[in-house]
């Protein structure tokens, strides 16, 4: 395990994702040290409610992210539809077009690829329940960067498929329930 | 910290580029740029960006592929049809007011959003009057944003956009298909310049009635779009109208001041003052 402390928190979810967000961000305190980006697989078409439903329950802040944000401890920012979500090295947001990775704009890997550039060791990168594969590669990533890796248990979650891609693709990587991650995140984070 | 290699490769790359060619990436948000050049090396099988640069400096035949890798991006007519929406019922009364009309499609890229433009002024009544601008930084993409012709499979979404966008005939009016492409009607080109122009290095060209700019400025780092903002502002009169893309906002500009919200939500701003 890495021993540098982290930086930013990086969260990936798909199918499910709505129920097991509920379990982990409004356990977080309002002061979480680190900021919380997250990338959720939503239809593009639609204007997300995903921060305005999360901030009703939060006690960090939350926010859809904005072109060029700075990052804030204390905050979880959720990627827009149909925009990727990008860390530059400066440690501030950029949003991208491009086309989607694996049918998915967002994109899990996209968001956790320039975080592992931008924060190297200083990450910790979770995937959560989803139907698809997308994060795996991403979640490589971060541990070849030095980052920790967690992995809902796929016993546990919604749909299975997407935990278990990011488990073979990074087998140290830390499985664990909801309520576990959501215990145990503020340990990660503060440790 | 130490600068990776990969990114003193990449730094290398881009001053290559432009001391040989003139196209500026300098002030590119780098994470994206990052992540289409490691595409790139990807598909073209070239082990490192050092090697990349060998060849874009000794091969002409190089740039058009790495411009092609650092500048298109897939676009949709009538994307975020409620954009289009406001343009149309809050923007054009105002644009109607005038006798001759400027319009600039800075960034146009394979032009979805040109002709999404165009064939709106037409249902308003406004087309004969106004004079487009289509710029791009890439030939290539202008090259296609001139032909019009797009993938036939992605007319089903166009059609719905342009629905929700409140348009008032059918899309299926403006193209005709044939072989799995269509081909939009070239009377829609009839007042529209198609032009080489940077927002990086290039200068304002004229006083517009709107700029529409739309996820070109999230490529770029702040200063930059900070220039291109400028340019924007210079480029336009008190009331002029700036559209930019939904999570793009002046907020963070030193431009800032010279715009109020026209139509917040939709990001679609006036000039004030000047």
């Amino acid at each position: 395990m890495s021993d540098v402390s982290p930086q930013a928190v990086v969260i990936g979810a798909s199918a499910g994702a709505l129920e097991a967000l509920t379990t982990i961000l409004p356990a977080l305190p309002e002061d979480f040290p680190v900021p919380i980006l997250l990338v959720v697989h939503i239809p593009g078409d639609k204007r997300s409610v995903l921060a305005e439903l999360f901030r009703a329950k939060c006690r960090i802040k939350v926010l859809e992210v904005e072109d060029k944000e700075p990052l804030a401890a204390g905050t979880a920012y959720f990627a827009p539809p149909n925009y990727h979500l990008l860390v530059e090295a400066n440690k501030t947001l950029s949003l991208s077009s491009d086309e989607p990775v694996m049918f998915s704009r967002p994109s899990i890997d996209v968001l956790f690829e320039s975080a592992a550039d931008a924060f190297g060791p200083a990450l910790v990168g979770i995937v959560l329940t989803g139907a698809n594969h997308d994060g795996a590669r991403g979640l490589r990533a971060i541990t070849d960067a030095g980052g920790q890796a967690i992995v809902q248990d796929p016993k546990t979650a919604f749909a299975a498929a997407m935990p278990e891609g990011a488990i073979a693709r990074c087998p140290g990587a830390r499985v664990m329930s909801l309520d576990a991650i959501a215990a145990s995140l503020q340990k990660v984070v503060c440790a | 910290m130490v600068e990776k290699v990969e990114d003193i490769e990449i730094r290398l790359l881009l001053e290559a580029l432009y001391a040989r060619y003139h196209y500026d990436f300098r002030g590119y948000a780098m994470a994206s740029v990052k992540r289409r050049l490691r595409q790139a090396l990807e598909q073209l099988a070239i082990p490192t960006i050092s090697s990349l640069q060998e060849r874009l400096l000794h091969d002409r035949d190089m740039l058009p592929q790495l411009l092609g890798y650092l500048t298109v991006q897939v676009s949709e007519m009538f994307r975020d049809p409620d954009y289009f929406r406001a343009i149309r019922e809050q923007v054009i009364p105002h644009l109607r007011t005038y006798p001759s009309l400027k319009v600039w499609v800075a960034g146009c890229s394979h032009g979805e959003e040109l002709y999404s433009l165009v064939i709106l002024f037409r249902e308003e009544g406004l087309e004969e009057r106004t004079l487009f601008y289509a710029t791009d930084i890439s030939q290539e993409a202008l090259q296609i944003a001139e032909a019009g012709v797009y993938p036939l499979d992605r007319m089903q979404l166009f059609t719905e956009n342009h629905r929700r966008s409140g348009g008032k005939s059918s899309l299926s009016d403006y193209y005709q298909a044939a072989y799995g492409r269509v081909s939009f009607d070239r009377t829609l080109r009839r007042n529209v310049v198609f032009s080489d122009h940077s927002l990086v290095t290039d200068a304002v060209f004229g006083e517009m009635n709107l700029i529409s700019c739309r996820n070109v400025l999230i490529y770029f780092d702040r200063t930059l779009q900070d220039r291109a903002l400028g340019l924007f502002k210079d480029s336009l009169p008190r009331k002029g109208f700036l559209g930019l893309g939904a999570k793009e906002s002046i907020r963070f500009s030193e431009h800032a001041g010279a715009f109020r919200d026209f139509v917040r939500e939709e990001k679609i701003y006036q000039r004030i003052g000047a």
